[in-house]
Parts: C-alpha cells; structure tokens; sequence
C-alpha cells in the first residue's frame, strides 16, 4: 500500500483490527446488539466531531463544541418545560441557538481575526457560563417525548438501532457529500492549506470560514438533541471533556491538525475506534484507567502514522 | 505569509474596560464594616454545592455578615481553590469555610492562612490529615457507604452477589470512601477508609468512571451488562451516575431485577426512589454542615473560641421499601428534607 493511502484507510483498517481482537477475546462483542449499543454511546461525539472536522480542515480548532452542546440541550429542555414553549419550538430555538453561536465563533475569527483557539476558548467559557445560570446548575427532567425521539429505535434485522445512531451516519453521508462533489467543499480545502492562495484565487475565505463554523454551530445544535435523547434530560454537567473527545476521533481519524487534509469519514471512523475500545475492554475487563491509558497511545500513533505519510509522499 | 494586526483603538480599549469593570463594581457593593466570611466549594455547579452556598448565605444574612463564595472549576480543581482562598483573605475574610476537592493538596494553603489568623473549618469532606483544619463538618461517606451496602446485602437475602460498581475518578477519597464503605456494609472483602484505592473483590464483575456525570455512567452501566448480564447489584457514586445506570437498565429490561443504591439524597434522587427507580440513597444534609459553619464563625467572631474536631451532620438511609433490621427512612420522609430542586 502507498504511503498516501495509509492516511485514507489506516483507521478503518485500525478499527477493523480492533474489532477482531476483540471478538477474540469476548464472545458477546461480535453481536449486533452491541455494535448497535457502541453506535448509540458514540452518537454524541460523532456528530460533533464532523463540526469539528471542518474547523480542523480550515486549521482552526473548536474548544466551545461540548459547551455549546449543553447550552443546545439545557435551552431545548427548559424552554420546552418550564416556559411553556412547544417541543418543535425548544428544538428550533436550540438549534437557533448554537447556530448563532458558531456565526459569533466565524465572525470573531473572520472579522476581528482573532485564532479560533483563543475565540472557542473564550466563547466555551461563555456558553458554560449561560448554561449554569440558564439551568441553575440543575439536570432539567421530564423533557416531553417529542425531545427523547432520537433515542428510540427501530427494528433493523436482527437488532434494534436507535435513530439517533442512523441519523449521524447520514449527517456524516452529508458532510461527505458537500466536501467531495460540492465546490464549496473543495474552498474548505482549499482554505485550510494555504488561506492567502486561496484568497489569490479568488475564493471568498472570509464568507467560506464564516460558513464552515455556522455549519459546525448547526451540528452542534443536532448533537444537544441526541443527548437529550440518549440521557434523557438537559444536563448542564455535560459536555466538559467533548472538546477533546472529538479532537481525538478526529486525528485518529486521520484529519491533519494543519488543515487541508484529512476526510470526514476518518472522524466517524475515530469515534468509533474509541467506543469499540471502551467497550471491548470493558468486556474484557480492563480497568477504566488503562482504557484512559490506550486512548492517549492510540493518539499518537495516529499523529505519528499522519506525520510519517506526508514524509513519504 | 504576512498578515497585519488590527491595532485596537483607544475607544475600543476604553469600551472593553468598562464592559470589564461595570460587572465587578455592582458586585463589590457590601457593608465595609460587618464581619466576612468565605466559603469554598469544590464546584460552585453541582447542585450539592450550589445547596451549600445557598444556606450558608441564608445563615450569614440572618447573622448580618458578609458571605463571599468561590469553587474550583471541576472535581478535583485545587488550584482553583487555592485562588479563591487567597481571593477571600485578600478581600478581608476572617473565616473560610472549604469543601476541599483535593484533600493532601490544599493542606499547605489552609496552614498558611491558618497561620495568618484565619479560622478554617472543612465542609463535607475532610482534609488529610484532618487535623489541618481547625474543624470537620460533614458527613461520614464511608458510613453512607456501609449503609446503602447493608440495605442492598439485606435484600440481596441468599443471593451470590454480583456487583457492577460505577465510581468517580481513580484515586478520590470521597470516591474512594463511598465504594470501600459500601463492599463493606455488603460483607465483602474492603480497604478501610483513610484508602484512596477503590477495592475490587471477587464480587464485584465489572467497574468503571463516570467523572460524576449521567451520560458516561450510562456508557458504564451498558458495557458492564454487556460484560457480565447476571449482575444483581449496582453501586452508583451519586445520583446523576445513578439516573444513568437506570437508563441502561432500563433499556436493557433489567430495571425491575437489579438493586441500584446510591448516595446524596437530592430531591432529584428521593423522587427516584419514590417512583422505584433506585432500591435506596444514603442522604446527605448539605444545608446544616452550612449552617452549622456559620455558627461557628459567629462564636469565633464573638469570643475567640474554636471548634474542634469532626461534627457528624448526619446521614440517613432512603429506601423505597424497608428491610428488617436495617434502619431506614421513607421517600416522603426524606424529601421534607431533601436539597436542590423539588
């Protein structure tokens, strides 16, 4: 196999060495049941790892994401419990919300060309902020159906996949979509390898920048649903280590912290390497502190296998 | 590639240090001449502790003092605390009252301040060692432990129990208190309670970390039935984790023949014992270790005189139905007295 395409296919076939390993060592790994659990425990974090892959494609970063994700779900559930809005309303507000939110992160980037690490860092502070006053520090309970609907599943062959689970696959078969056929997918690219020759050539960096952490600010508003949906309740203690999280199934992923390279699916791909980790191990039963141990060697080596593939191309 | 810094004019500095400014005047508005006193909590988001500072700034308005409050930024946030005990002694505070989120770290901070003059008094869990502080008000987690351990070995009867613990973070006193109290009052092989290791006995099938937070414990709980399905009993570390284990149960269609036990005694949690959600919960009184504190910084301004030594504030076992022999009390019971939203 060419360098180059150890970029492409090194976490699919990571995961799918993974998944064998583990289907050696436990029987109840290999069933549908729980390929479908670890779908439904990665949900979250896969779709806010593809607003954060488009940042990361344009060499930004995102630090607000799991912020921004309790806000979503801590607005949705209030709104829709104590002031009486209607649950279609709570969700487009929610997703209003965090949309507007990453309009803000763009403009702080674009217009006041400020580093997203320092925006997202500040603005993660920000939605925190509003997040524990909005909710008074208290999980929100008793969200009408109509929020949890995600989490419900449906009866596909021999398991039970829960639509939240199929609704991140298709946003990633999406954000696929606009990146590869699209050309405003390819000015993404085109951005996050060289901002000033993309400008030359006559793409509008500022509008596409400002695009890409709208579109990001939408998925994070899907994301806060799905954790609605998944724990059923707004919890404003959410959210704390997503930052990370989703820059981890991003890199294992294969999508260069640089920018303008990488794809989109890696991140999903990456995601799951964590999840199938986590739960293969579990079955195996590791203690929870070497799982945290194999994440961060897992890391590196990803980076490492992505540094070595641009030396050999 | 070259790019120019826009260089902030002297309107927009001037703008963005009155935005900085306004906030923090309308905050420093207080009597200049009544006595103050701190309180430091570990987080000032979790509910427990947003429970703590509400009743100690109930008893300090009652005794006409003035409360500051400050936290860490998570579990585990020493530096944080560090900060806002030399915040409050900078501010003039005679007294500060500490949850400490890390019990061997902040010990040199408390000396010094203590030192300087400074009346301390831990809150809810104690410093290590605990004589660092001039008193201890709190509860006993390993003895809430041992509490909901009995109840849960009580109804288990002749059952081998299969136990799936879902903890805080590696090495957590509190944590680490809870989950050794809790084997201990089920019977099974423990580490006493000055460790900060959690146990593992044969008993315990499956173990995992939910930082305190619903979503992971979940995560946990699914795994662990994934791991080992002929689990019986489950230890959640508080009650957010254990909404989670709940949810897992619940979807596995487990719910109804698993023991799920649990510490706090929040409403939240009451609630949720009411409605058979959790077996029981070994509640916490977050208000009187307040209250109880700021009496004693009114003795202290008064006449001098120290507290001394660990106040036991109580904790009581909550358990939907009552086993005999084990001491409990009633949902309804509990939730005149439970804290945080009813």
């Amino acid at each position: 196999m060419k360098a180059r395409h150890l970029a492409t296919f090194g976490p699919l076939i990571a995961l799918l060495v993974a998944c064998a390993f583990f289907a050696s060592q436990s029987a109840r790994f290999l069933t549908p049941d729980n390929f479908s659990l670890i779908a439904q425990q990665v949900m979250v974090v896969g779709v806010l790892a593809i607003g954060q892959t488009l940042i990361i494609l344009t060499a930004g970063i995102d630090l607000s994401c799991g912020m921004l994700m309790a806000l979503g779900s801590v607005l949705m559930t209030t709104m829709a419990t104590r002031h009486g809005v209607s649950p279609v309303s709570a969700i487009v507000l929610g997703l209003g919300a965090t949309t507007l939110a990453g309009i803000v992160n763009g403009l702080l980037v674009t217009r006041i060309k400020l580093p997203p690490f320092i925006v997202t860092l500040g603005t993660m502070n920000i939605a925190f902020a509003l997040t524990q006053i909005l909710s008074r520090s208290q999980s929100v309970t008793e969200v009408p159906p109509l929020l949890t609907a995600l989490g419900n599943t449906v009866q596909v062959g021999g398991t039970r996949i829960a639509f939240g689970s199929l609704a991140m696959v298709l946003l990633y078969g999406a954000a696929w979509w606009l990146l590869r056929e699209t050309a405003g997918g390819r000015h993404i690219y085109a951005v996050g390898n060289n901002r000033e020759a993309a400008r030359l050539s006559g793409i509008n960096t500022e509008r596409v920048l400002l695009s890409v952490y709208a579109m990001a600010g939408l998925l994070y508003g899907v994301a806060s649903l799905l954790a609605v949906a998944r724990t059923g309740v707004g919890d404003p203690q959410a959210g704390q280590t997503e930052n990370l999280d989703t820059v981890t199934a991003v890199v294992l992923g294969g999508t260069s912290l640089f920018g303008g390279r990488g794809v989109i699916l890696g991140s999903l791909i990456g995601a799951l390497i964590v999840g199938v980790f986590r739960n293969g191990l579990t079955l195996m039963g590791v203690p929870s502190v070497y799982q945290i141990l194999v994440t961060g060697v897992l890391v590196i080596l990803a980076v490492a296998t992505d540094q070595w593939s641009r030396r050999a191309s | 590639m070259i790019t120019t810094q826009p260089v902030p004019t002297l309107k927009t500095t001037l703008a963005l240090a009155l935005l900085f400014t306004v906030p923090l005047a309308a905050c420093s508005k207080r009597a200049d001449e009544a006595p103050i006193i701190g309180i430091v909590t570990k987080t000032e988001t979790n509910p427990f502790f947003v429970k703590m500072q509400e009743g100690a700034e109930q008893a300090a308005a009652a005794n006409g003092v003035t409360l500051l409050t400050g936290g860490g930024r998570s579990d585990g946030d020493n530096a944080g605390q560090v900060a806002a005990i030399e915040n409050q002694i900078a501010a003039g505070a005679k007294v500060i009252l500490i949850s400490p989120s890390d019990a061997k770290a902040i010990v040199p901070t408390i000396t010094r301040v203590r030192e300087g003059g400074v009346l301390v008094i831990a809150l809810d869990s104690p410093t290590d060692p605990m004589e660092a502080t001039d008193g201890f008000f709190g509860t006993d987690n390993y003895r809430a432990g041992e509490l909901i351990g009995a109840y849960a070995k009580a109804r288990l009867g002749e059952k081998v129990p299969k136990v799936v613990t879902i903890d805080l973070i590696p090495g957590h006193p509190t944590g680490a208190q809870r989950h050794n109290g809790f084997l201990k009052g089920m019977g099974l092989a423990t580490n006493e309670r000055t460790s900060n290791e959690n146990a593992s006995p044969s008993e315990v099938v499956c173990m995992g970390n939910s930082i305190g937070d619903q979503a992971k414990a979940q995560t946990v709980m699914e795994n662990c039935l994934q791991s080992d399905p002929t689990v019986n009993v489950v230890y959640a570390i508080n009650e957010p984790s254990a909404a989670g284990a709940y949810n897992a149960l619940r979807k596995a269609g487990r719910d109804k023949d698993v023991l799920l036990v649990t510490v706090d005694g929040g409403c939240r949690g009451v609630a949720d014992v009411a409605e058979g959600h959790f077996a029981a919960t070994a509640q916490q009184y977050p208000l009187r270790m307040a209250e109880l504190g700021v009496q004693a910084a009114m003795e202290f301004f008064k006449s001098g005189r120290k507290p001394s030594g660990f106040v036991d504030t109580g904790v009581a076992l909550v358990a939907g139905e009552p086993v005999a022999g084990v001491k409990s009390l009633s949902a309804g019971e509990a939730a005149s007295r439970c804290w945080g939203t009813k």
